[in-house]
């Protein structure tokens, strides 16, 4: 027996609603950044499942290049909040606000 | 042989190449001088050339085409020269006075700092002033009277470090701005009327193509305020004057003997366009007429030997556009000719004064210089005798030749050009006696020293043109009609009528009132100022002040416009202009300042408003899918 695409696809929505609402509201930059890779893996989910229902092949390439940019942006998103928790001995986002207008 | 006269302008200008190319050391103090004496006399010789090989030509109106200049539309103009009576006797007259007085310059601007700057702009100027008479249409003319200008205006700024010299120069300048717009004025409504602007055209369809006397009087307002600015008359005169800042050469070659009669010359040029409008001839004579009197009243009351000259000058070049005004086209050119040979002489006897007396120009501080300059002396008094009117002098003919043609025309104009006749006797009269005669009053500025006689340099072309100041009448002695330069002209004006006088009995009376005009001046001028100690106070300082003329223009056009100047830099700058930048700045910044709020610095804010982007997208999309 198959599981049906809506249960992926409605798995990839929790994930991705989990994920946002963890972004709005949580403070620290290293959950923030869970939150996205959260989002981002919720967006693979439907890349995946569209990719076999459709047997097109273009949706499981595009979750590569996400993976990879992902990666990418972990390691700089990472090393930046490093450097700020050295700075500051918080990782806080809402005290990173001397850009504001 | 007749592309000859292309030479003529030719030679001045490689004389100014030449001296503006050559190394320094090639144009040392005597040497950049004498090139350009060479190449103004070897135009004059060309000119002699042209002139005689004229003389054997039956048809005298020969077009030397150079190049094809401007043709846009139905305007066609070549870069052409005409050669006929008219200008070559313009060409004749120019060219030998600027020979000599270029000779002269080497004597008088030895040792000045400047000295090869000196000839650069004076070939230039003679360059100039022969392409504006021999163009053979009206903007090749209007190249030359702006070259002349500007020759003009560096001239008089020779000094320029000196303030006065300076602001002399942008005077003379702006002044001749105002006339060339009459003359810009003037071609644009020729052009209009007849579609040419090439002189034998607009010459031959004068004749026959009916002029509205409306349109053919703003030609002749237009012409005459172009020749009021360049020919310093009313009410553009008073430039003149203030050019005597420039050295005493430049005064007399441009500002005496050839670049202040191009007005004159471009009047006559377009008699045929005169003789459509009386009413615009009468102006011109009218205007001709009280400048000469209004400048021979200024002239017995200055105390700068130059001023005295300068307004004597302005006088004269009234007479011309009188007699321009009266139709006595060859009168004018006879006039300015032997105007241009005594005024030149006078000018330089006085340059050769002042250069004797260490550059001192004031009268108060002259006299008895009559046995110290044994050359400048005599030369002087043909000088002071020709333009007086003395007969048998140049000056007698060539004013009663005037006079008479004034006298047909108006009597009350007569009547005042034979007054002024009298104040120009006294004038030229009191300068004289002043200057070379009575007791010394110069010791204090040679410091004891007696004044020395000028280098042959100076005093050759004082002799040639006392020698033709004497003799210049013969030009056209009123008997020999043929032979003389009115019959020479003549040709020129044959679509325009001279006024001819009846019998020769009334010409001979008209001819005895100059004379005696003449001698009454003289008189009153030797009874009057038998002694300079103490110096006489009868001397109005309203003439002085050129009838507050200067005043005037400053009370009218000079102070409203620096109020307008005032109101603007503390009213329209600070308010009205800085007030439209700042108002900018200040309107952009407040609504800067409502408009940063949105920046809040705060990530989640910045995720929320990209989420609810996001979920507006969304919804227009399902929304347009159903």
């Amino acid at each position: 027996m198959t599981i049906p695409e809506s249960w992926f696809l409605i798995l990839a929505a929790v994930l991705f609603g989990i994920g946002m609402f963890g972004l709005l509201t949580r403070r620290s930059a290293l959950i923030m950044f869970m939150c996205i890779e959260l989002m981002l893996n919720a967006v693979n989910l439907t890349f995946v499942t569209f990719s076999r229902s459709l047997h097109d092949i273009g949706g499981q390439a595009s979750v590569f290049f996400i993976l990879v940019v992902a990666a990418a942006e972990v390691t700089i998103g990472l090393a930046i909040v490093v450097a700020i928790f050295r700075r500051r001995q918080s990782t806080a986002v809402d005290e990173l606000s001397e850009l504001r207008g | 042989m007749n592309s000859l006269a292309a030479l003529i302008p030719l030679f001045p200008l490689v004389g100014f190449l030449l001296v503006l190319v050559l190394p320094k050391s090639m144009t040392r103090e005597p040497v950049s001088g004498w090139i350009a004496t060479s190449a103004v006399l070897a135009s004059f010789l060309t000119t002699v050339i042209s002139f005689f090989w004229l003389l054997g030509q039956s048809e005298r109106e020969v077009t030397i085409h150079l190049f094809s200049w401007l043709s846009v539309g139905p305007l066609n103009v070549d870069a052409a020269f005409l050669l006929d009576p008219l200008s070559v006797t313009m060409c004749l007259f120019v060219s030998g006075i600027s020979t000599l007085i270029h000779l002269y310059s080497i004597g008088y601007m030895h040792g000045e700092k400047d000295f090869k700057k000196f000839f650069l702009y004076l070939n230039l100027f003679v360059f100039s002033m022969l392409v504006l008479v021999l163009g053979n249409n009206l903007l090749v003319t209007f190249v030359g009277w702006e070259g002349v200008g500007v020759c003009s205006y560096f001239l008089v700024s020779y000094y320029f470090t000196k303030d006065s010299a300076a602001s002399a120069g942008k005077k003379a300048f702006i002044y001749n701005r105002v006339g060339d717009v009459g003359l810009l004025l003037a071609l644009f409504l020729l052009f209009n009327h007849f579609g040419s602007l090439n002189y034998l055209t607009i010459i031959g369809l004068g004749s026959t193509v009916p002029l509205s006397s409306t349109v053919a009087l703003l030609i002749v307002l237009a012409l005459m305020l172009a020749a009021s600015g360049k020919s310093a008359q009313i009410p553009l005169f008073n430039w003149l004057p203030d050019a005597m800042e420039g050295p005493t050469p430049v005064s007399a070659l441009i500002h005496a003997a050839t670049m202040v009669t191009a007005g004159v010359y471009l009047l006559i040029r377009m008699s045929p366009v005169l003789a459509w409008s009386t009413s615009g001839r009468w102006v011109i004579a009218v205007i001709g007429g009280l400048t000469a009197f209004v400048a021979a009243t200024v002239a017995t009351s200055q105390k700068d030997i130059k001023k005295v000259l300068a307004f004597s000058t302005v006088s004269q070049i009234g007479y011309m556009i009188l007699a321009v005004g009266t139709g006595a086209y060859s009168a004018a050119i006879f006039l300015m000719v032997s105007h241009a040979f005594f005024k030149a002489l006078l000018f330089l006897g006085s340059g050769s004064v002042i250069h004797s007396l260490n550059g001192e120009q004031d009268l108060r501080k002259m006299g008895g210089l009559q046995k110290y300059l044994p050359l400048t002396f005599p030369t002087f008094l043909i000088g002071w005798l020709a333009i007086a009117g003395i007969p048998p002098f140049a000056g007698f003919w060539a004013k009663g030749d005037v006079l008479t043609n004034v006298y047909a025309f108006s009597k009350p104009l007569y009547v005042l050009g034979l007054f002024t006749a009298v104040l120009t006797a006294y004038y030229m009269s009191r300068l004289f006696v002043l200057t070379f005669r009575g007791d010394d009053r110069f010791r204090e500025v040679t410091e004891g020293h007696d004044p020395h006689e000028s280098p042959w340099v100076m005093t050759v072309p004082l002799v040639i043109l006392a020698v033709f100041s004497a003799l210049g009448g013969l030009l056209n002695l009123p008997w020999a009609h043929s032979m003389s330069l009115a019959g020479f002209l003549d040709p020129v004006f044959e679509s325009t009528v001279s006024p001819v006088l009846g019998s020769h009995m009334s010409e001979f009376v008209l001819a005895a009132a100059d004379a005696a005009a003449a001698i009454i001046g003289l008189l009153i001028a030797f009874s009057l100022w038998k002694s300079t100690s103490p110096w006489p106070r009868f001397e109005s300082s309203f003439l002085e002040k050129v009838w507050r003329w200067d005043d005037f223009y400053d009370f009218t056009i000079g102070r409203p416009s620096q109020r307008v100047a005032q109101f603007a830099i503390t009213t329209v700058e600070p308010k009205i202009l800085d007030g439209a930048v700042v108002a900018t700045a200040i309107s952009v910044r407040k609504s800067a300042e409502g408009i940063r709020k949105i920046q809040s610095g705060f990530v989640r804010h910045y995720a929320l408003v990209v989420v609810v982007g996001m979920m507006l997208v969304v919804l227009f999309l399902v929304a347009r899918s159903w």
